[in-house]
């Protein structure tokens, strides 16, 4: 080249100067754990499916949803929502209204009638699954979908355990339930109804099972030994509950009594109202504060008309009247009786004490192990017989719809590789994107959409559902304010922060990758990433 | 009959422009959105940007001011067509992009002097002018060529209303010869020409300069300050800016990690802080007058960020606040007043 005057060398760029070789610290893309994701039952991939709905792919979002849960549109009505409890997003406003998306996402899928994809190769494989509950309907969507072929055996005559006979419809539309079942049956499911097991190593050598998972729920009301005179009408609120099911409603009176604090109290008071029930007390032992129900339900309770009489343990019923006890808490917030008495008058007492398994089945079995009533598994659901699963109510668990749905999922992954003669080992979990690893600076300001409530007089007469789903730009606004914790979602800040131009954008859908020849190593991007994605690691120098 | 009236903007009601605009609250203050159209994300999502300052540059890790260039030039490059030459005073920004023979700048860059980025760039403009070429010019310089030694060449630039846009990178010293003060130096900052020693230790207060107010004072077509910390706000006003001729002029706070005594990672923060705790105002002024204040989104005392950064340690020396802390209080909430930085944004 020809230079000017005084000009000696050539025009070079700097690209020349490879400025990576000044970093002590290196960052690196990585995935970490939402705490929605952490805090699932059912193991979801919350954010994951969220950020496909966002983007308004409502069939990715619930074709990933389904992944690991087959009951969106059951769970968006009863699940507790502990992932709700976790969000990240509470530190800056409310937390996404997760569980309002999910039932959108189910509803949308059953009116436009998508279905799940059948495994391709199928592995010839038998699994009994004994019980049509959410845990056993779990099980048997999981063992499907990994080729293998389950068979449900269901003692009652219609699936669903205590979705359908206990969870009463106001809470749980029975064409709902029905429709995600259906689908589940459609991939091949059988389910025998009315066929009880009453003998299980019987039952799996008759049928050539080469595995069994047990999800018989927990059916026995416990009782309390309360005394009754002889005209009394004392009845048990799974038997009230289930008997909504079939074709006589139970006669309850104008004056209902429910003794218990747990979520089934509740719902047989709001029954006993809709049934026409002039008044339904809960008697219960303990405070709002002690009360296992959720507060959300006790909300809606008393909305609804049912009173509580906190502190009161029955005595004694009567025909038409019962007496009860007023108690104090101790300093361990035990009650204590105070020997102070009242007569309240009813024309019925349901006892909801909570459920015992009945594990009759299981006789004959060897290497059970039954703790507390339940029965023992490991952390790969097993029972202490090989080839035998339990989960659901029947295990030691939270008895909620979730879990049993969690549990299902991981006993079938399990038994999948149980019957392959392996072991299975769960993907290890990803440090948690924990509120301090996020840049919250970056999330605009928007409040939570709250679901809207059946007007007041319709609740108290009629079955019909009393929180509505949300309509689609409110699901969409709603996904939209998920931060994607712990997950990058292409917002563009490293590509942008970075003073080097170390960051490479790879385009949409594929991500970035950091250009290590320029990248310094000054952690601006990490710093900057909303969504804490980004983490600085030591250089080794 | 009714004749219906027919127009093809499509309208947004105004409830329905707000949904639109929360819809996308993910991506309203990121650099970019992959909710929104290619067209509506800024320049600095885009994998077409220039990248006017590349890679291979010697400024420190996490230098402020290489980002705020390559986000004002990138600006200005697309808004200008790619059609811009930039005159540069001396300072890190020119030291650490040129060391001969190599250059980190995708765009004609000229260099003289320390003091006359704002004349030389007064040159180039009548040069275009003389050829007939449409070609933008942009002076960007340090607060230090800016505010002390180039502020003749700056305000005859401004008085002439010749048609420049100068772009002053403020990271409040001369922080290319070693930290030394300037007059956009804070008060009670630790330099190396105000130590942390005596009874005052760091800069004084009551003296230097703010020269944005200085600029609004010769009623130029347009003048207003950004930082690094709002990528969305700085391309904005660079996109104004070239859209209009004559003088204009944008000062950009850039934190300087080695002179401010500050972590490498903490750059944008700083600057976010730096607005948030109201010491940095964020406005625009046309004609004379200001038009637009950027309002404190989280307000914060100006105790954090004074602490972030080691400049400032003497003021809590032994785990107590130095009084003088509260003086830089009085200063933020006296800026708080004037440009009325609470409230909600009226401007979009
Ligand atoms: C009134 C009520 C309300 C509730 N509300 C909620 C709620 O809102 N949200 C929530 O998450 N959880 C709720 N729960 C808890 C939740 O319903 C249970 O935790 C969950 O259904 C347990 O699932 P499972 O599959 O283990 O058992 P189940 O649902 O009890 O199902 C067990 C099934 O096994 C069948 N079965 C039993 N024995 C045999 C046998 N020997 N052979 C064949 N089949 C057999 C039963 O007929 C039944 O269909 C509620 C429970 C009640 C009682
Ligand atoms: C006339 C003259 N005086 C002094 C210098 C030395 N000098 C070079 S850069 C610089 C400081 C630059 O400070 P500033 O303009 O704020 O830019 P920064 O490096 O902080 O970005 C000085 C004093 C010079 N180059 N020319
Ligand atoms: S913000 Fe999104 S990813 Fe984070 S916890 Fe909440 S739902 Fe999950
Ligand atoms: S800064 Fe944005 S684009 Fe970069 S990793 Fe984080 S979320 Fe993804
Ligand atoms: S001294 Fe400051 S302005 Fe200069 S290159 Fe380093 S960080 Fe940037
Ligand atoms: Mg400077």
């Amino acid at each position: 080249m020809d230079h000017d005057f005084a000009v000696t060398l050539d025009v070079g760029s700097s690209l020349a100067n490879h400025t990576g070789s000044w970093r002590t610290f290196r960052p690196e893309y990585v995935h970490r754990l939402p705490p929605c994701n952490h805090a699932c039952p059912a193991g979801e991939d919350i954010q994951g499916w969220l950020s496909l709905a966002e983007a308004g792919d409502y069939e990715g979002a619930w074709r990933a949803l389904t992944r690991n849960n087959p009951l969106p549109a059951v769970m968006g009505r009863v699940c507790y929502h502990p992932c709700e409890t976790a969000c990240n997003r509470a530190g800056i406003d409310a937390s996404v209204g997760i569980n309002s998306v999910e039932r959108f996402l189910g509803d949308m899928a059953i009116a436009k009638g998508w279905a799940f994809a059948p495994p391709t190769a199928k592995s010839g494989k038998k699994v009994l699954v004994v019980g049509a509950g959410p845990a056993g309907l779990s099980a048997a969507y999981h063992l499907a979908m990994l080729g293998h072929s389950p068979t449900i055996k269901e003692a009652g005559p219609a699936p669903g355990g205590m979705m359908r006979f206990g969870i009463p419809k106001y809470r749980l539309p029975r064409e709902t339930l029905d429709a995600e079942v259906a689908r589940i049956v459609a991939l091949g499911v059988a389910i025998e109804y009315d066929c009880k097991v009453s003998d299980l190593r019987a039952t799996m050598r008759e049928g050539g099972f080469d595995a069994a998972f047990l999800a018989v729920g927990a059916h026995i009301a416990k009782r309390a030994y309360i005394p009754a005179g002889e005209a009394a009408k004392v009845l048990d609120a799974v038997q009230v509950l289930a008997s909504m099911e079939g074709e006589d409603r139970p006669l309850l009176g104008r004056r209902v009594v429910v003794y218990g604090g747990g979520n089934t109290a509740l719902d047989v008071a709001r029954t006993a109202k809709r049934l026409g029930a002039e008044e339904a007390i809960i008697v219960y032992r303990r405070t709002r504060e002690k009360m296992p129900a959720h507060d959300f339900e006790l909300e809606e309770a008393l909305e609804e008309g049912v009173m509580m009489k906190w502190l009161s343990t029955i005595k004694n019923v009567e025909a038409g009247s019962l007496t009860v006890e007023k108690m104090v808490l101790d300093e361990k917030g035990f009650p204590q009786p105070t020997g102070e008495l009242e007569t309240l008058e009813a024309d019925s007492v349901v006892l909801a004490l909570g459920q015992d398994v009945d594990l009759s089945l299981l006789n004959g079995v060897e290497g059970l192990k039954i703790e507390k009533g339940v029965v023992q598994v490991g952390a790969n659901m097993m029972t202490g017989a090989a080839g035998v699963f339990a989960g659901g109510d029947m295990a030691p668990s939270e008895r909620t719809v979730t879990v049993a749905v969690g549990h299902g999922k991981k006993a079938a992954r399990n038994i999948d590789a149980f019957l392959r003669g392996e072991v299975y080992a769960p993907a290890p979990k990803h440090e948690l994107a924990s509120f301090e690893k996020l840049n919250a600076w970056y999330y605009g300001e928007a409040p939570k959409t709250v679901r809207p409530t059946l007007e007041l007089a319709r609740r108290s007469s009629t079955f019909e559902e009393v929180v509505a789903g949300l309509d689609e730009s409110n699901a969409l606004y709603e996904a939209r304010r998920c931060l994607s914790c712990g997950n990058c979602f292409e917002c563009d800040n490293c590509y942008g922060v970075c003073p080097d131009n170390a960051v490479i954008k790879l385009g949409p859908g594929n991500g970035f990758k950091f250009n290590y020849d320029f990248c310094k190593g000054c952690g601006v991007c990490a710093s900057e990433c909303p969504c804490g994605a980004i983490r600085m690691e030591p250089e080794e120098i | 009959m009714t004749d219906v009236q027919m127009t093809d903007v499509p309208a947004l009601a105004p409830d329905e422009a707000q949904q639109k605009l929360k819809f996308y609250q993910k991506g309203t203050f990121t650099v970019g959105n992959r909710l929104i159209s290619e067209g509506e994300r800024s320049v600095q999502a885009s994998q077409a940007r220039s990248n006017a300052l590349t890679s291979g540059h010697r400024a420190c890790q996490g230098c402020g001011e290489a980002l705020g260039a390559r986000y004002a030039i990138d600006a200005a490059m697309r808004a200008s067509g790619n059609d811009l030459i930039a005159v540069n005073a001396t300072g890190c920004l020119e030291v650490f992009t040129t060391p001969y023979p190599e250059t980190s700048w995708q765009l004609p860059w000229l260099h003289s002097l320390f003091g006359n980025a704002a004349a030389v760039a007064t040159g180039v403009a009548a040069a275009m002018r003389v050829k007939g070429k449409k070609t933008r010019v942009i002076a960007q310089g340090g607060d230090g060529g800016t505010t002390d030694i180039g502020f003749q060449c700056l305000s005859g630039m401004f008085e002439r209303n010749d048609d420049v846009l100068y772009i002053c990178y403020d990271n409040e010293g001369y922080m290319n010869t070693g930290v030394q003060r300037s007059s956009a130096t804070p008060p009670a900052a630790r330099t190396a020409t105000t130590p942390a020693l005596g009874p005052e230790p760091g800069n004084v207060f009551g003296t230097g300069k703010f020269v944005p107010k200085i600029a609004v004072a010769h009623n130029i077509p347009y003048v207003a300050t950004a930082t690094v910390a709002d990528l969305h706000d700085l391309e904005r006003k660079v996109v104004k800016a070239m859209a209009i001729h004559g003088a204009r002029y944008i000062q950009i706070n850039v934190p300087c990690p080695l002179g401010w005594g500050a972590p490498s990672c903490d750059t944008i923060k700083l600057a976010r802080f730096a607005v948030e705790c109201g010491l940095y105002p964020i406005f625009e002024a046309e004609h004379g007058r200001v038009t637009h204040a950027r309002k404190i989104r989280k307000q914060i005392p100006v105790r954090e960020y004074l602490k972030l950064q080691k400049r400032y340690a003497h003021l809590f020396r032994g785990g107590v606040d130095d009084p003088r802390v509260a003086r830089i209080q009085a200063i933020c909430d006296a800026h708080i007043a004037e440009y009325g930085l609470l409230g909600d944004d009226e401007e979009v």
